[in-house]
């Protein structure tokens, strides 16, 4: 797969550590993701891929390091500023999160509200064009618990995308979702990012689906980056976190284990 | 060591906890605009807080209103004086009963869908989504709900006092066949506007912001699970309840 502009870095992250508590998340995580691509945050469970989303997105400070996303340094805006910024950044979260009390219509048309003074035919033909563009134009008056699970998610997307946004953060998109709507998300994803020259990033666990939809992938254990490359190369690679993740084997270096400070603790009183 | 730090933790925990709630009041406060949208958002949930809850509120001041006659002209008829049943009933009503049940009326019907609400949209991500979006949801969420609890309640009380009365002329008129001149006319003679009416209703403002102060607060720092949003939805029944009686009395006792 080619990428649009291969030599401009979209994301810039340097030596990121991030702490709750005594127990270290990230650790001194450093990578550049590239304009117009679609990169992965792959590994297992509870192990901080959500919180990088959510550092880059500016809800979580660092505790050390630098995120710079299209030049501007994240870590160091103030709320206003962050405020302003998020403007660009679009997001679909895991269960796709439309607001239970709005209209499909209402749902997608709340960051425009929320953001511009668009006139409403404008604003209507806006949502419109999104919701077609997901393939679900006609229910734009039905409310979130009358849509399917694979439908809501493309609602979802509709939303996220409806201020144009250069950079796109997805959590677990597939999730939950049967076979078919995930091929229409995976499509989506694509075509999206490739026909708005957009860069995409996307936290997920499913390996099977991630070969066959990204650029890039990074696989994160012990708080680190355990290895990276494009998904071919990752498929192969001998390096034990990797290929324990790759191949979902019990043995490997990520534990079984879930130890933290606070059970030794616990039992020294 | 460890003990005496969870003991003093469990002692500041409930200031702490005022001081969150009062911080979460100036926030809300701050982020009032006077836009359209504001103004929409404000009166859509007058509606669903305050004009849904105008059934309860009525059914049970009528009720009230006539087990209160009863019991009143019950007792004043050992003294003869059973003519005085409307002032009786309704001063009783226009200072305390009227702003006080309505409260706890409130509490239970509008505070705990309140909490719920905003429990599940949190649980649900809706929060963190608006957050991501650049939308700020304590104006969009909080404020309106807060602003309507506000307004509702002093309405609803206003409402349970009338239905309160018609229930006592029901009672007293049509049941007990009393004179309804003289009923009326001790209302007239004996009753103030201000003093009675108007403080009563300044009250329920002040109930109406505590009531829903808390629901709100309550919502939007519920644990995002099933049991976190029922443990939020108990705590402010029972947090609300308390605090409209410590409430009413202090009031009560230092400005009447």
């Amino acid at each position: 797969m080619e990428q649009a502009k291969p030599n401009t870095t979209a994301i810039r992250v340097r030596n990121l550590v991030f702490r709750r508590g005594r127990k270290t998340i990230l650790d001194g995580v450093s990578m550049d993701i590239q304009q117009g691509s679609i990169v992965a945050f792959m590994g297992p469970s509870g192990v901080g891929k959500t919180t990088i989303l959510r550092l880059i997105s500016g809800q979580l400070k660092p505790d050390a390091g630098t995120i710079e996303v299209n030049g501007q340094m994240i870590s160091a805006m103030s709320d206003r500023e962050l405020h302003h910024f998020r403007r660009n950044i679009g997001v679909l979260l895991q269960d796709g999160a439309l607001f239970t009390d709005l209209t499909v219509f209402e749902n997608i048309a709340t960051p425009l509200r929320e953001h511009t003074d668009l006139p409403e035919p404008l604003l209507r033909r806006l949502v419109m064009s999104k919701l077609s563009a997901v393939g679900l134009g006609g229910i734009e008056d039905r409310m979130p618990h009358e849509l399917s699970g694979g439908m809501a998610r493309r609602v979802a997307f509709a939303r996220a995308i409806v201020l144009d946004p250069r950079i796109m953060l997805y959590d677990e998109p597939m999730t939950g979702l049967d076979p078919i709507a995930v091929s229409t998300i995976r499509t989506l994803m694509r075509e999206t990012n490739d026909a708005l020259g957009l860069t995409s990033i996307v936290v997920t666990h499913n390996v099977d689906q991630m070969s066959k939809l990204v650029d890039y992938c990074y696989i994160i254990a012990s708080a680190k980056i355990a290895g990276e490359g494009p998904p071919e190369e990752l498929n192969s690679s001998t390096e034990p976190s990797v290929y324990q993740f790759m191949n979902g084997k019990m043995e490997g270096p990520i534990p079984f284990h879930y130890q933290t400070p606070g059970t030794q603790w616990g039992l020294l009183d | 060591m460890a003990v005496s730090e969870s003991y003093i933790s469990k002692l500041t925990a409930p200031v702490a906890q005022s001081g969150q709630c009062l911080l979460f009041l100036f926030r809300m406060i701050s982020s009032i605009r006077f836009n359209a949208s504001q103004l929409r958002a404000v009166l859509q949930q007058t509606y669903l807080i305050g004009a849904r809850s105008l059934v309860i509120i009525m059914i049970c001041g009528f009720f009230v209103g006539m087990v209160l006659s009863l019991q009143a002209i019950n007792a004043l008829e050992q003294f003869g004086a059973s003519d005085q049943v409307s002032l009786l009933v309704v001063k009783s009503l226009f200072r305390e009963l009227g702003p006080v049940l309505t409260a706890l009326l409130f509490a239970g019907r509008a505070g705990t869908s309140v909490t719920a609400e905003i429990g599940l949209m949190k649980a649900t991500n809706q929060i963190e989504a608006m957050e991501l979006m650049a939308i700020d949801p304590i104006q969009v969420i909080a404020l309106p709900r807060f602003l309507a609890g506000l307004i509702s309640l002093p309405l609803l009380t206003a409402m349970f006092n009338a239905l309160a009365i018609l229930g006592s002329i029901v009672f007293a008129i049509g049941v007990m066949d009393m004179d309804s001149g003289i009923f009326w006319s001790k209302l007239q003679n004996g009753i103030y506007f201000y003093k009675d009416f108007i403080g009563g209703i300044w009250k329920s403002l002040v109930f109406g912001g505590l009531v829903s102060l808390i629901a709100v607060y309550f919502g939007y720092t519920a644990k995002p699970t099933g049991a976190g949003v029922g443990t939020a939805t108990t705590n402010t029944v029972v947090l609300s309840s308390v605090l409209i009686l410590v409430f009413d009395f202090i009031m009560t006792s230092f400005f009447t």
